[in-house]
């Protein structure tokens, strides 16, 4: 469960975060979307405390992230972004085992969870020993997931995790992360620019303009609302994408 | 055996100790150089004053840094009474280590600032520390670029490492230094290979672990690692390293930077050798740090001469007659340094002015009254710090000596430049076998401006207590003719049958019996 409340946060006098509240339930998939510099990758930082707000409070399974220790914190929430960030001078197994190392585990544990990692993300074992400049860019991503899963945190923060994949890959690793989210039983915040996914991906569909949170409804039903003309907008390039594109097929 | 003219032996010991001053250095430098660039990589405003700070040290000439560390320690080990040396290893370790530092900072800094935003995210959100961000990420991944900057300091401190010669440390400078002095240019050229050949060396091998670094492969940098520990072992191996457990005592001689000073320090060296005492030398000292280092007890012996002592270190600007100035030398220098002065050789080697036979009697010059009549048509060759000592105001207040052009040129070239026509009076020394080798007349200093020269033994307090080594130097005292101090500096310095300041001191050795 987290709870944020009235969260404000401003780069150079414009807001990034204005008065922003939102509770979001353990297990739920929430994916924030909106305009560049809506305020959504901000929102998702807060949590992990990579960006610090100015005010308000953050609340992450009933403790204050504020006094908690910073890196006892991350290490309880995975996160995974966009530039991956795979260390190139480790292999994928040390990469995975980072954070069960940071927090002084047993290296002898090590194998077998990095087997079991490899195997939800659907790796093959033997690419344990690679180093990441061996590895595709779907690959990396899901060396990425499982970097961030190693130490089962119950929070994944994802900050346009596949915005760097080709539409294959991307479409492919959503739906096995969806999958994985249900069979861990996950809760999962990410931030895209794509309605798309963030429609076929997410239980819940937050949309941010200029630091406020202007909708916050189910898929199905953001695509029925009518109360903000740039939401109303941007469903309607994604519904008349897909209408065209179903016409296309069907001339065939 | 022998190099190049260079006998084995002395070339090992010395690579041996230019190595391991070096190495230390640069050792010095990485261990204060590291934190620092990683202090100044993570605050970038301080950092940046920090970096200007060493930048700024850098501009200052490398021979001028170590030369400035000499008064720099002197003045400390005053303040604080701690006994610390002054001379050789110490300054000479301090100055290149802070030379060695700008590399080494600059590329930390560009190593750690360098490291790929999306990895510092990365460690960020993985919930490391910042010291588990620096070891496991930043560290590792800017290993290559910071051994770079650390190559770069090597090849820098071993090639200005050769300057530490002139603060008494012993180095491959030993051997461009002497050799230059002495117009050996095998020497001069044996040194400059030696110190080229290990900076390609520790170059070669930093290189070999620095590849391996880049390209993650352990055996590599682990072998280019061994190498190099293999090197610094070789440094401090056992046949150059002189003194380490030995049990007799040891005494260090002191030489200026001329072969008469070699000549006489290499004689001295025998008489104490002879006498059962270990000897380390200091070879190349400057004129003025040669009698504060005896003062201050870094060197135990060495020869000065009455008049510079009269000048530079009493102040004195009359010029009494030469037993009263030997007098109060006696008594004033014991008084206030605790230098004892153990008495003259019996040479003098005074500043006189010489010009070839030839122009004197052309321009009708046999005295420096008549030198000061055509000095405006005239240009003088000096050596390096004449025109800037006592004497030369002497000379010039006395006879307004007015040249077309005077420059300063080190001794060796001096002599060269009224060879060849390029000056026409020089200022010599009176014991330089050079002057009548080449012809040469002296001019008479008939108003005396200038003070007598007597060589004079100077000896730090320990030694003057210690009756065994005064007992061995006292056949030295009053025994150099003038005749015989000549023809051994002109087996160094002439250039046909080159002796070394050895063997003239050999020489000279037996022609004191």
């Amino acid at each position: 469960m987290i709870s944020l409340r009235n969260l404000e946060k401003t780069y150079a006098g414009r807001p990034a975060l204005d008065q922003v509240s939102i509770a979001i339930a353990r297990g739920a998939f929430v994916a924030l979307v909106g305009a560049s510099g809506a305020g959504k990758t901000t929102l998702l930082k807060a949590i992990n405390r990579l960006v610090e707000v100015e005010s308000g409070s953050i609340h992450v399974d009933g403790r204050d992230a504020a006094v908690l220790p910073l890196t006892e914190l991350r290490r309880s929430i995975g996160y995974v972004f966009q530039g991956i960030g795979l260390f190139p001078h480790l292999t994928v197994a040390e990469n995975i085992w980072m954070v069960p190392r940071l927090q002084g585990q047993a290296a002898d544990r090590r194998k077998q969870r990095v087997a079991e990692l490899l195997d939800l993300v659907s790796l093959p074992q033997d690419i344990a020993g690679r180093h990441p400049a061996q590895l595709s860019g779907g690959q990396a991503q899901r060396v990425g997931v499982a970097r961030a899963l190693a130490a089962a945190p119950s929070i994944m923060l994802m900050d346009e995790p596949f915005g760097a994949l080709d539409p294959v890959t991307r479409s492919e690793l959503g739906q096995a992360y969806r999958a994985l989210h249900e069979r861990i039983g996950l809760t999962t915040i990410m931030v895209t620019h794509d309605l798309a996914e963030a429609l076929l991906l997410a239980d819940r569909v937050v949309v941010l303009a200029g630091g406020r949170i202007v909708a916050d409804l189910p898929p199905a039903e953001l695509m029925a609302y009518r109360g903000n003309d740039a939401i109303t907008a941007m469903i309607a390039v994604v519904m008349d994408q897909a209408a065209r594109l179903e016409q296309l097929a069907a001339r065939q | 055996m022998m190099v190049f003219g260079v006998p084995l032996a002395e070339l090992v010991r010395l690579m041996q100790a230019h190595l391991f001053l070096s190495g230390c250095a640069v050792l010095a430098a990485v261990i204060i150089g590291l934190p620092i660039a990683i202090w100044a990589a993570h605050h970038r405003q301080t950092g940046g004053i920090l970096l200007g700070a060493i930048s700024l040290a850098q501009t200052i000439p490398s021979l001028a840094l170590l030369a400035l560390f000499y008064p720099l320690l002197l003045l400390i080990g005053r303040a604080t009474g701690w006994p610390i040396p002054a001379l050789g290893f110490l300054p000479a370790l301090l100055a290149l280590a802070m030379y060695a530092l700008l590399p080494i900072v600059r590329n930390g800094v560009a190593a750690i600032r360098g490291v790929d935003p999306a990895l510092a995210e990365a460690s960020d959100g993985l919930g490391m520390t910042p010291r588990q961000r620096l070891v496991f990420v930043e560290l590792p991944l800017g290993a290559p670029v910071i051994l770079a900057g650390i190559r770069t300091a090597a090849v820098w401190t071993i090639g200005t490492a050769t300057l530490a010669t002139t603060i008494g440390q012993p180095s491959l400078g030993d051997l461009i230094f002497s050799g230059l002095q002495t117009e050996n240019w095998q020497r001069v050229l044996v040194g400059c290979i030696a110190a080229a050949g290990l900076a390609l060396l520790v170059d070669a091998l930093l290189a070999l672990i620095e590849a391996g670094l880049a390209a993650r492969s352990r055996p590599r940098w682990l072998a280019g690692l061994m190498l190099l520990l293999g090197v610094a072992v070789a440094a401090i191996a056992a046949p150059g390293s002189s003194g380490i457990g030995a049990k007799n005592p040891v005494v260090v001689i002191g030489a200026k930077n001329f072969s008469e000073q070699y000549i006489l320090a290499s004689l001295i060296e025998d008489r104490l050798r002879r006498a059962g005492y270990q000897i380390e030398r200091r070879d190349n000292l400057g004129s003025a740090i040669a009698y504060r280092a005896v003062a201050a007890g870094d060197i135990d012996v060495y020869v000065d001469y009455a008049g510079t002592l009269w000048a530079n270190v009493l102040g004195r600007r009359d010029n009494p007659a030469r037993a009263d100035v030997l007098a109060t030398l006696t008594r004033e220098l014991a008084q206030r340094d605790g230098v004892w002065l153990q008495g003259k050789l019996g040479f003098e080697n005074a500043y006189v002015f010489a010009m070839k036979r030839q122009q004197a009697d052309a321009l009708g010059i046999r005295t420096l009254d008549d030198l000061a009549a055509k000095a405006p048509q005239l240009r003088l060759a000096s050596d390096l710090e004449f025109l800037s000592r006592p004497e030369w105001q002497a000379v010039d207040k006395a006879y307004r000596l007015r040249f077309r052009q005077a420059k300063s040129y080190s001794p060796t070239f001096m002599y060269r430049a009224i060879q060849d026509g390029s000056a026409d009076v020089i200022s010599a020394f009176s014991s330089d076998g050079r002057i009548a080798a080449r012809d040469l007349v002296t001019l008479v200093d008939t108003r005396h401006a200038l003070p007598g020269y007597d060589a004079v033994l100077l000896l730090n307090r320990n030694a003057a207590t210690d009756p065994n080594l005064v007992g061995a130097l006292r056949p030295l005292i009053g025994k150099i003719d003038i005749g015989p101090m000549r023809q051994a500096n002109w087996m160094v310095d002439r250039d046909e049958d080159k002796r070394t300041p050895a063997e003239a001191a050999k020489w000279l050795d037996s022609a004191v019996k």
